[in-house]
C-alpha cells in the first residue's frame, strides 16, 4: 500500500481543476438555490452555454478567446431569461422541473447528428483554446512543476518560503485569537508561534506533493483567480441589502412583496447571475480540456455539483468552496485506494471475499461510498459542513 | 405637533358625525375608494362590492362573519389578486392593473392573516427588509458598499426605533423564528411600518394574540392613526372593534351590508342577522 502515492492523489484532487470547476457552478447554484431558494436543476445548461459559447464563436468567427468569453457569458444569460420569463411567477417546482429538461435540451441538441456540422455532435468541438495557451507563462511540454518552495530554484524560491512561513502564521495567528482559547496574552504568543511552526512544517512537506503539468497548473492558476474574484463577487452580494431580498425570497415570497419589492425581478436577477457565474465553469472546463463535449454535460453534472453544495453547506460562500474540494478528494481517495488495495486487474479482495471484479467497477463504488458518506453527513450534520445549524433548525411557519 | 395629530382625528370623527350611515356611502375625505369590485371564483361570487372609501386619518374596521369576503378584497385591492372588474384607486391614484409590490411603494401596506415573519432572518434585518427604495437593494450597488452604507446605517436606526416602540429591542439580534406568536404579529406591523405607510391594512391584527398583548396592539393601532396614518383592520373581535375604531363596515357573502360608527353597528337589525341568523332567538320548537 502506497499511502504516499494516495496522499499525493488525495491532495492534488483537493485543490484540483475538477474541484475548481464544481466550486464555480457550485458558488452560483449557492446564489440561485441557497440564497433565493430557485430550485435550478440545469446548472449544466448554463455551464454547456458557456463552454460551447466560447467555442463556437471562437472556432467559426474566429474572434479571440476573449470575445468568446463574452458571448458565452451572453448566451448563458440569454437561456436564463428565456427560462425565467415563464417560470419564475410559477412555484418553485416548475423552475426545477424546466431547468432539467433545458439541460437536457442542450445537450440533446448539441449531440444530434442533424446538427453535427455545426455543432460537432458527440465529437464537439476543437481547436479553440490556442489562444489560451498562448497565453501560458509556465510551459506546456509536458514537464511537471511543483508549487512548493522545495521544487523552486533561486529567488522563488526564497520569496515561496516567506510566503508559506506567512501563510502559517497567519493562520497560527487566526487559530490563536479565536474564540475558543482564552489563555494569557503571554501564553497566546508562545502558543501562536509553535502552532506556526508546527504548521510551517506540515505545509512544507503537504506542497512536496504537489506538481502539475505546466499546462494544468496555468488553468489551475487562472481558475483558483476566478474562484477568488466569484467567491468575493457572491461574498459582497450576499451581505449588501440585495442579499437580504433574496435570503427573504427563499423564506416567503409574498411577504416581501408586500413590502414593495419586485419578488420576479429579483428572483430574475438572481438566476442570471447564478447562470452567468456558472458560465464560467463551463469556460475553465472548456479550456483545460481544450474541447466542449455534450456528455461533459449531463444531468448527473447538476446533481454532483448540488452534492458538492450540499456537502459543504447551502447559503454560505465557504461551503460552496469547501465542499466541492472535499467532494473531489473523497473520490480520489476512495479510488486510489481501492486500485491499491487490489491486484493488477484491479480486483480487490478483502480476507477471500471479492468485493470488486475490475478496476472499472472501482469508479462505481467510490459513488457509493460518496453517497454513503453523504447519507451520514445528513444523519449526522444536516446543514453540512459550513451551514449554519441554528438557521436549519427554524422550520418557521 | 401633537395637537396638529389630534387635530387630524377629532377632523375626522367630526367628518363622521354628521352623516347617516348607509352601505357604500361618500366620505367627505376618502384616501381609498372601490366601486364595482367583484370577484368570483367559480361559481362562488367571494367579493362584490358596490361602493367602499376609507376617510383618511380613520381606523375604520372591517369585520364580517367568515368567509364574507374580506381577506379576498384585502388581496384585490392591494394587488395580490386580480378582481373580474371594477375600479378602485388610492389617494387619487387609479389601481387597476397596478402589481402587488408598488401598491406598497405607493404607500399602502399590507400585513397577513397568518403571521409571515422571515423565521432565518434576525429581527433587525426582517426590519431593514421593509425599507423602500433602498440604494443597495440593485445588484450593482449591492457590490459598492459605500453607496448603500450611509442609508443603510440610517435605516437601522429607524429600526431600533420602531423595535423599542413595540417592545422588541431585547429581541434585535435572534432570529424572528424564535419570537413567540403575539411578538411575530407585532414584528409584522413594525416591519410594515417601515415603509412608511400612508394607509396600514392589518388582516386580523389580533387573531391569537392574548387579552394583555391585545391590549398594547390597541395602543399601536390607536397611535398609528394619531400619527397622521389611516388603517383599514379586519377583525373578529367586537370588543377591539368598538374599542378602537372609528368607522366599521360589515360584509358579508361578499357584499357591504352596514356601515357606521361602532354604537350603530351593534345596534343594526342587519348586521345581527347576519352575524347570528335571521332565525336566531326562536325557538327550534316554534315551526312545529
Amino acid at each position: 500500500m502506497n499511502w504516499e502515492l494516495i496522499l499525493q492523489l488525495t491532495l492534488q484532487a483537493f485543490f484540483g481543476l475538477d474541484a475548481v470547476v464544481f466550486i464555480i457552478a457550485a458558488l452560483g447554484l449557492n446564489v440561485q438555490f441557497g440564497y433565493a431558494g430557485l430550485l435550478n436543476f440545469g446548472q449544466a445548461a448554463f455551464m454547456a452555454a458557456g463552454a460551447y459559447g466560447l467555442g463556437m464563436s471562437t472556432y467559426y468567427w474566429g474572434v479571440s478567446w476573449w470575445w468568446g468569453i463574452a458571448f458565452g457569458a451572453a448566451y448563458a444569460a440569454t437561456l436564463a431569461v428565456v427560462v425565467g420569463v415563464p417560470t419564475l411567477r410559477l412555484r418553485a417546482d416548475y423552475l426545477a422541473i424546466v431547468t432539467i429538461a433545458l439541460a437536457e435540451l442542450v445537450r440533446l441538441v448539441v449531440r444530434s447528428v442533424t446538427h453535427k456540422d455545426k455543432f460537432g455532435g458527440s465529437d464537439g468541438l476543437k481547436g479553440f483554446a490556442r489562444g489560451f495557451h498562448a497565453l501560458n507563462p509556465i510551459d506546456g511540454t509536458g514537464n511537471r512543476y511543483g508549487i512548493g518552495p522545495l521544487q523552486a530554484h533561486g529567488t522563488m524560491r526564497i520569496a515561496l518560503f516567506v510566503l508559506w512561513i506567512s501563510i502559517s502564521l497567519g493562520i497560527a495567528y487566526a487559530i490563536a485569537r479565536s474564540r475558543w482559547r482564552k489563555s494569557r496574552p503571554q501564553r497566546v504568543r508562545w502558543g501562536t508561534a509553535v502552532i506556526g511552526i508546527c504548521l510551517f512544517g506540515v505545509l512544507l512537506k503537504l506542497f512536496q506533493y504537489f506538481d502539475y503539468l505546466g499546462f494544468e497548473l496555468w488553468v489551475l492558476i487562472i481558475g483558483w483567480i476566478i474562484v477568488a474574484i466569484c467567491a468575493i463577487f457572491v461574498w459582497a452580494l450576499m451581505r449588501s441589502p440585495w442579499g437580504r431580498v433574496l435570503k427573504s425570497i427563499r423564506e416567503d415570497e409574498d411577504a416581501v412583496r408586500s413590502l414593495g419589492k419586485n419578488v420576479f425581478g429579483y428572483k430574475m436577477s438572481a438566476l442570471v447571475v447564478g447562470a452567468l457565474i456558472g458560465t464560467f465553469a463551463g469556460m475553465i472546463s472548456a479550456l483545460r480540456n481544450s474541447n466542449v463535449q455534450p456528455d461533459n454535460y449531463s444531468r448527473s453534472l447538476t446533481f454532483f455539483v448540488l452534492t458538492a453544495l450540499v456537502l459543504g453547506g447551502v447559503a454560505k460562500v465557504s461551503g460552496s468552496i469547501i465542499g466541492p474540494m472535499i467532494y473531489w478528494a473523497l473520490l480520489a481517495f476512495t479510488d486510489s485506494f481501492l486500485i491499491q488495495l487490489g491486484d493488477k486487474s484491479g480486483r480487490v479482495t478483502v480476507g477471500g471475499v471479492t468485493l470488486l471484479n475490475n478496476s472499472s467497477a472501482i469508479g462505481q463504488f467510490r459513488l457509493m461510498m460518496v453517497g454513503f458518506g453523504l447519507i451520514l453527513l445528513m444523519v449526522l450534520r444536516p446543514q453540512g459542513i459550513f451551514g449554519n445549524r441554528a438557521e436549519m433548525a427554524l422550520d418557521g411557519r | 405637533m401633537d395637537a396638529e395629530l389630534v387635530d387630524y382625528v377629532q377632523a375626522a370623527r367630526a367628518a363622521f358625525a354628521d352623516l347617516s350611515p348607509t352601505p357604500g356611502m361618500r366620505k367627505p375625505d376618502p384616501v381609498l375608494v372601490a366601486s364595482g369590485i367583484r370577484r368570483h371564483f367559480g361559481g362562488i361570487v367571494a367579493v362584490d362590492v358596490d361602493h367602499l372609501e376609507v376617510q383618511r386619518h380613520s381606523i375604520t374596521a372591517l369585520i364580517g362573519p367568515n368567509g364574507a369576503g374580506k381577506t379576498t378584497l384585502f388581496n384585490l385591492l392591494t394587488g395580490f389578486d386580480e378582481p373580474d372588474s371594477g375600479t378602485w384607486a388610492f389617494d387619487g391614484r387609479n389601481l387597476e392593473r397596478v402589481v402587488g409590490y408598488k401598491t406598497a411603494k405607493l404607500g399602502m401596506v399590507r400585513t397577513f392573516q397568518l403571521t409571515k415573519s422571515l423565521t432565518k432572518l434576525s429581527v433587525i434585518e426582517n426590519m431593514k427588509l421593509g425599507a423602500t427604495g433602498q440604494i443597495g437593494e440593485r445588484w450593482w450597488n449591492g457590490l459598492l458598499p459605500f453607496r448603500w452604507r450611509a442609508q443603510e446605517s440610517a435605516i437601522e436606526k429607524r429600526a431600533d426605533q420602531l423595535l423599542s416602540r413595540f417592545k422588541l429591542d431585547q429581541m434585535r439580534d435572534e432570529y424572528a423564528g424564535t419570537l413567540s406568536g403575539g411578538q411575530r404579529k407585532l414584528l409584522e406591523m413594525a416591519r410594515a411600518l417601515m415603509t412608511e405607510p400612508k394607509l396600514v391594512m392589518l388582516d386580523e391584527p389580533m387573531a391569537g394574540v392574548n387579552p394583555a398583548l391585545k391590549q398594547s396592539l390597541n395602543e399601536h393601532i390607536k397611535r398609528l392613526r394619531d400619527e397622521g396614518m389611516t388603517v383599514l383592520f379586519v377583525e373578529h373581535d367586537m370588543d377591539v372593534v368598538h374599542d378602537i375604531s372609528d368607522w366599521v363596515v360589515v360584509m358579508a357573502e361578499g357584499r357591504i351590508i352596514a356601515e357606521g360608527t361602532p354604537d350603530q353597528i351593534s345596534s343594526d337589525q342587519a348586521v345581527i342577522d347576519a352575524y347570528l341568523g335571521t332565525q336566531q332567538g326562536k325557538s327550534l320548537m316554534e315551526d312545529i
